[in-house]
């Protein structure tokens, strides 16, 4: 398990899916999927938080990788 | 992040608001961004528009973020609520189903060419200097019309810079919210994975 390695995750829901997080994504690890919401890959994910900071509806959090 | 030309549409979006304060003319060209966004998102199903090439979006995001004139707070919750994008993109709809209406009455000789343009659909701007003439009164008037609805967006979406994050206009943006649900109609879960 990752010990203590934060992972962006995205409220679906609620992303108007408008690709200010892939724009800022040093990984790439961010994508949006069909114009509906944002898809985060795991395994690519820095957990910078820099999506987070740049989504203007404010729908990404960084929680801990376990689950 | 290496830049790409569309990278660069924002300029084009500072243009045409320039450009349509001396000649109102030049609003027709708007019509691309409303029919681009349309056409990209029913032939391909994606946002593509809005993820690369809104040079709206883009003025927005160097407005708020280069420039720092943004207060980088968090929207309202109602504001991503679908009850109010979907009230917004109905109203907005609304107001420019009555924006064809008033050219349509130009056109039919029922009214006379108003030289202004409303902003927030509320405030009437002299703006007469941008029309030499040369057109048909319902080309100009329709000109007049669309200038609003661009200038009336352009000016909801720099409050909402100033008060939340750069982009937040693009929450309930109008022609964001249209693409999303013809995403949405044509998006099959089993084609993505999870
Ligand atoms: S920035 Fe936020 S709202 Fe926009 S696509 Fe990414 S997660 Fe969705
Ligand atoms: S937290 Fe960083 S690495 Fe992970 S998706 Fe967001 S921007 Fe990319
Ligand atoms: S939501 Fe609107 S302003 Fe934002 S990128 Fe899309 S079309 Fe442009």
């Amino acid at each position: 398990m990752g010990k203590g390695k934060r992972l962006a995750r995205v409220d679906r829901e609620h992303c108007v899916a408008c690709g200010c997080c892939v724009k800022v994504c040093p990984k790439g690890a961010i994508q949006v999927v069909r114009g509906v919401f944002a898809r985060v890959e795991e395994s690519l994910c820095v957990g910078c938080g820099k999506c987070a900071g740049a989504c203007p509806a404010s729908v990404i959090g960084m929680e801990g990788a376990e689950r | 992040m290496k830049k790409r030309w569309y990278d660069y549409l924002w300029i084009a979006s500072a243009l045409y608001l320039i450009l349509g304060f001396f000649n109102i003319l030049f609003a027709w060209l708007g019509l691309l961004c409303f029919f681009l966004p349309l056409i990209i998102s029913i032939a391909t199903g994606s946002k593509a528009y809005c993820n690369r090439y809104c040079g709206r979006g883009q003025l927005f995001g160097l407005l708020g973020g280069r420039f720092g004139l943004s207060r980088r707070h968090d929207v309202p919750r109602w504001m991503k609520s679908k009850g109010f994008r979907y009230g917004f993109l109905l109203f907005f709809l609304v107001m420019f189903g009555q924006m064809l209406w008033n050219t349509a009455l130009v056109f039919s000789g029922a009214r006379d060419l108003r030289e202004a343009v409303t902003l927030l659909w509320t405030f009437r701007l002299p703006w007469h200097w941008a029309y030499h003439g040369g057109a048909a009164p319902w080309v100009a008037q329709f000109a007049f019309g669309f200038y609003s609805v661009m200038l009336t967006s352009t000016v909801l979406g720099l409050g909402t810079m100033v008060l939340f994050k750069p982009r937040s206009w693009c929450v309930y943006c109008p022609m964001g919210t249209m693409t999303q649900l013809i995403c949405r109609a044509k998006y099959r879960p089993e084609k993505v994975g999870k």
